[in-house]
């Protein structure tokens, strides 16, 4: 057997070509079509009365101007509700372009088609729209009053109510030794991928098809959705990812405005027509996550054992719920992290208001309900003196509880039962590798020098890997190459690497043979797409057992070639052969040539297929009734129900006396996905998801003034923490491999994100003294909070 | 975010771009980092961009006995590599690395951000420390030069003439025995400052102080330039109480609130830095005194 490539530090494939600018992205593509741009809405709440286009005629350049009433058959209807829930009772989505109201600045009301995207601007600055203006809602408070509506027929702005609980939670405080009320709140972060959204859309007349370029999450769902809505056999349209520039969630959802008017403006001019997102399109008319109030009711031993917890929050969901409820419901299990409350209530309200609508962000409401969780452990600890890591210790789920059930229903309608983990050990582990035992000295050192210091942890649970399904499909080409395809689509995670070593290892061929594609409908029809952390384990374990089968198949062929029991044969380098005896072998290709009986020989290779070249048995069909022909099959892998991966991070601050500043000093990570494929991709993500995090711990929120105007509508004012930001990020890993696949992975891509606010949160309350019930936390509004400290007489 | 249509015009001598500028109500383009970006976002919409980066004469850094003269082509990344300019007068190079970041610096003319008159940009607050000049042409008044304490007359404005080019800047030497000391807060690194703060203390040569003064940025319309010589005079350079300066600066500013931070916030920040940045000028100054 060649070195296993499973666990490896493989570089990844897709580098060199991404970071040498030979990358493709959607705008790369396309330079003939014509270019597209949007009048949209600088009103929160409005009414469109009139929209007059004739001074933007006479524009040289100018091809199409369309409006709602341009729109036909379904693509005049609203977009799809994509995750329909029971409890989303008053679920409301927008329309292509505004049919008569626009719910947020930012909305789509006009599309200008043009020679190029600077005279389809040009155009936009001469339609003129006469508004009503309606009140906006902005902000949860005022969603919550209800004093105005978003829509209409949405009474109170409440989109849905849901409840779940186990246990009976009010007694259970009520009867608690201890209790403690929290009102805790986390502001709108956003995905902010370095390319914002694209499409391309090529009709082609005489084929009566169309094809889709979309920098998108998941291209096989857009292909149904451009089929449904432009009322085309879904076998005319194909979808295909290019590279994509990053998603972190914004991109699954789909499909978006400019996702059917593309491709219906194609259509319609039978043109080439193109779309570009810039910035602060994409700041005021794609997605935003995170927003969220909490109030919570914990009720607890004198040993910081929680026994009874009721949580209810509001949830701001924007102007309109596309995606459901799922990231409030997220919150409101994963919530509940290692721990195992006695009972335990959850409430939430899903508010619209007059703002850009929120869909899951990496993370996907975890980061709301660890900080609510995590910020309950520490104000335990602080009531009871103890040790914020021994009421952490006391309230875990043990090592031989697993599967736990908690008794509720997860995001994908299924029991939320933890497959696997060992909390109390990657504890042990964070608190060695952040020296946590030995905090206190360095605080004193520190104090004496005049610094200020502090430590905080925190720790989630991660339900990754979510379902349905997805598949794979491998080939062995007549020359001994590997071509992998899967469905779901790829913006950077390193798949291809990912992908290219389990598929190397279970075909036994050198992983340069091996080429990954992702995100292409013309190779692969069947997926759902790239989220919840899930491509290592549904694509990797679909590619697995369909590379398992292809072994299969190519054992059986070189069976008959080298006259050997399918049982004495092994697949090294690239080369069948009988094991132990390497001078009897033949190669992969050359099995893939055999497995494709044939007539003509094209190439000196393929005449060992021909009819005359081989010797076969005369009665028998030369591809069997249960064959077919060609070294290649699919595989699907469906999974019961979610994976749980888990982590632990710690941070050490340090606050400036004088200026409020807040610098880390130190970042550990103890993180645990199950076995691991690729340390060095599993360290980047979480790399990447730690400084997405510090950014909405320390830097990142969407300024909304209150008439629902968004007032950081660009990278100079959202503050989207640099390299210079970031500290460099110590790892610890833990393996406890899921039951639940065939590779015994979790899922690792949105795992750094999650405890990053309730960690720093920890670490600032632990260095000042000052309880931080709010995040993210600038240094202006830290002095803030130590004025009003000093206001009201208590020492630090 | 594509500029509207404008008219891209390519002198090669100042004169010639003085005449250009004058025809047709246009700006002058050089480095682009402020004005482009501008442009893309449709906040600005000048009629024509004349782009002087093939101007001769513009291009040097010209280090003097009484002052550094920038030329309006030289870019912040140049200036600031520049060893003599630093020899000359340390403050410039303490300054610009806090310009923005490398790649902006690489390109933005140092010229051009004191023409461009952001109240929290580095540059025009160590023009107006120093008590610089700049030198402007234009084809109706011919050569002249403003000083820094006149030029800055408001958020993005300057007495710079619409028709008028600025070819270049003086920075002037500061006296012998002085330090200096560039300090600032940002948001993120190469952020535009919450607030900023360059501070010139000279001392005698019994090191003792004989004049000293700040400039602050983002807390005012335009750097706000407080002399605080008489705070410290005649202390020796490591016994001063710079106490008095803060409530000087404090005096002297009017910050604002932002989304970034409040007023309040900025007030604090102002009498820290300035606190800070004169100790350390002072520190800078002592070994620079001849013996």
């Amino acid at each position: 057997m060649t070195t296993k490539l499973f666990g490896q530090r493989i570089r990844r494939v897709e580098d060199p070509r991404l970071l040498s600018g030979r990358g493709r992205y959607l705008d790369d593509l396309g330079h003939d079509a014509l270019a597209v741009a949007f009048v949209r809405s600088p009103h929160a709440h409005a009414r469109v009365l009139d929209i007059d286009v004739s001074a933007a005629l006479e524009v040289e350049g100018l091809v199409a101007i369309f409006s709602y009433d341009d729109l036909d058959g379904k693509t005049s209807e609203p977009l799809p509700l994509l995750i329909p829930h029971p409890a989303l009772t008053h679920g409301r989505t927008p329309y292509a372009l505004a049919k008569d109201e626009v719910n947020h600045v930012g909305e789509a009301i006009v599309m200008v088609v043009a020679s190029d995207r600077y005279v389809a601007e040009d155009v936009v600055g001469l339609i003129r729209v006469d508004y009503e203006l309606l009140p906006p809602v902005v902000g949860v408070e005022r969603a919550r009053d209800g004093g105005a509506l978003v829509h209409d027929d949405v009474p109170g702005n409440v989109a849905a109510t849901m409840v779940q609980e186990v246990g009976d939670a009010a007694a259970a405080i009520d009867a608690s030794p201890r209790r403690q009320r929290l009102q805790l709140s986390i502001e709108r972060s956003a995905s902010m991928p370095m390319e914002g959204k694209g499409v391309l859309a090529r009709w082609d007349a005489d084929d009566e098809s169309l094809l889709v370029h979309t920098s998108t999450q998941t291209s096989t769902s857009v292909r149904q959705a451009i089929a449904a809505k432009l009322s085309l056999p879904v076998d005319r349209v194909e979808v295909v990812t290019p590279d994509v520039g990053g998603g972190f969630g914004v991109k699954i959802v789909h499909p978006w405005p400019e996702e059917i008017l593309v491709p219906w403006a194609s259509v319609r001019l039978n043109r080439p027509v193109k779309w570009v997102e810039d910035r602060r399109e994409h700041f005021i008319s794609s997605a935003h996550e995170r927003g969220q109030l909490h109030d919570v009711t914990v009720g607890y031993g004198d040993d910081g054992r929680v026994t009874g917890l009721s949580v209810q929050f509001w949830h701001d969901n924007g102007a309109y719920t596309p995606y459901g409820l799922i990231v409030p419901i997220i919150t409101s299990t994963q919530l509940l992290g290692p721990y195992k409350p006695t009972a335990y209530r959850v409430e939430f309200a899903s508010l619209y208001t007059n703002t850009v609508m929120v869909t899951p962000y990496r993370g996907a409401g975890r980061p709301q309900g660890c900080f609510v969780m995590e910020r309950v452990m520490d104000a335990i600890a602080a009531d009871l003196g103890l040790d914020r890591a021994l009421v952490r210790e006391r309230n875990f789920i043990q090592p031989d509880e697993m599967p736990y059930d908690h008794g509720l229903t997860f995001q994908d309608g299924r029991p939320l039962i933890y497959d696997s983990g060992d909390f109390p050990a990657s504890l042990s582990k964070l608190k060695q590798l952040v020296g946590w035992d030995d905090f206190a000295k360095y605080r004193e050192r520190a104090a004496a020098e005049g610094r200020r210091v502090g430590i905080g942890l925190a720790c989630y649970v991660e339900g990754t890997g979510v379902g349905p399904y997805e598949g794979g499909h491998i080939r062995v080409e007549t020359d001994g190459s590997v071509v992998v395809s899967t469905g779901l689509t790829t913006q950077g995670q390193g798949h291809q690497t990912m992908l290219a070593q389990i598929v190397a290892d279970e075909l036994g061929v050198p992983m340069e043979r091996v080429r990954v594609t992702t995100g292409d409908t013309r190779r692969f029809k069947y997926a759902v797409g790239t989220f919840a952390s899930r491509t290592a384990v549904m694509s990797g374990s679909a590619v697995a057992l369909t590379a398992r089968k292809v072994r299969a198949k190519a054992l059986r062929i070189a069976s008959n070639a080298l006259e050997a029991a399918v049982d004495d044969l092994e697949i090294v380098d690239g080369h069948v052969q009988v094991k132990g005896s390497p001078g009897s072998q033949v190669d992969l290709g050359a099995v893939a040539v055999l497995s494709n009986p044939l007539r003509y020989a094209f190439d000196e290779a393929a005449a060992r297929a021909t009819q005359f070249a081989t010797p076969h048995d005369p009665d028998q069909p030369p591809v069997a009734a249960d064959d077919e022909p060609g070294l290649e099959g699919s595989g699907f892998f469906s999974p019961t129900r979610s994976t749980f991966a888990n982590g632990m991070h710690a941070v050490v601050v340090e606050t400036d006396p004088d200026t409020a500043e807040v610098k880390i000093l130190r970042y550990c990570v103890v993180h645990d996905c199950g076995t691991i494929i690729n340390p060095m991709i599993v360290e980047g993500q979480v790399h990447g998801g730690v400084a997405q995090g510090i950014g909405g711990a320390l830097f990142e929120r969407m300024e909304y003034d209150e008439s629902g105007q968004l007032l950081n509508a660009s990278y100079m004012d959202f503050l989207m923490p640099y390299a210079s930001e970031i500290p460099h990020i110590e790892i610890d890993h833990l393996e406890t491999p899921s039951p639940l696949n065939p590779l015994g992975v979790k899922g690792a891509g949105e795992a750094g994100v999650i405890p990053v606010s309730a960690a720093i949160a920890a670490a600032i309350e632990d260095a000042e003294g000052v309880v931080i019930t709010a995040m993210p936390i600038s240094p202006s509004e830290l002095f803030d909070l130590r004025r009003a400290r000093e206001q009201r007489g208590e020492a630090r | 975010m594509k500029p509207a249509p404008f008219a891209y015009l390519l002198p090669s001598t100042v004169d010639e771009a003085a005449e250009m500028l004058a025809a047709t109500g246009g700006k002058v383009l050089a480095g682009g980092q402020s004005l482009i970006p501008l442009m893309s976002m449709r906040l600005a919409a000048p009629p024509a961009l004349v782009d002087i980066n093939r101007v001769g004469g513009i291009t040097d850094i010209e280090v003097g006995d009484d002052a550094v003269r920038v030329g309006a082509l030289v870019r912040h990344a140049a200036l600031e590599a520049h060893a003599p300019a630093y020899d000359a007068n340390p403050l410039l190079r303490r300054a610009l690395r806090h310009v923005a970041h490398a790649t902006i610096r690489n390109r933005g003319t140092t010229v051009g951000s004191i023409v461009h008159a952001d109240p929290a940009g580095e540059m025009p607050a160590v023009l107006r420390l120093l008590g610089g000049s700049v030198e402007a042409v234009s084809q109706a008044r011919g050569r002249r030069s403003i000083d820094a304490a006149d030029f800055f007359v408001g958020p993005l404005e300057s007495a710079l003439g619409e028709d008028e080019i600025a070819v270049g800047v003086v920075f002037p030497r500061p006296p012998a025995g002085s330090g200096s000391s560039w300090l600032e807060i940002s948001r993120r690194r190469g952020d535009y400052a919450l607030v900023g703060v360059g501070a010139v203390v000279t001392l005698d040569s019994d090191r003792n102080v004989i004049g000293a003064a700040v400039s602050l940025i983002s807390v005012g319309a335009t750097p706000v330039h407080v002399d605080v010589g008489h705070v410290g005079a005649d202390s020796a350079y490591d016994d001063v109480d710079w106490s008095g300066a803060t409530e000087l600066v404090d005096a002297a500013i009017s910050p604002e609130a932002d989304i970034h931070a409040t007023a309040d916030y900025r007030r604090h920040l102002a009498q820290v830095l300035t606190r800070r940045a004169l100790a350390e000028a002072t520190a800078d100054a002592a070994p620079r005194v001849a013996a």
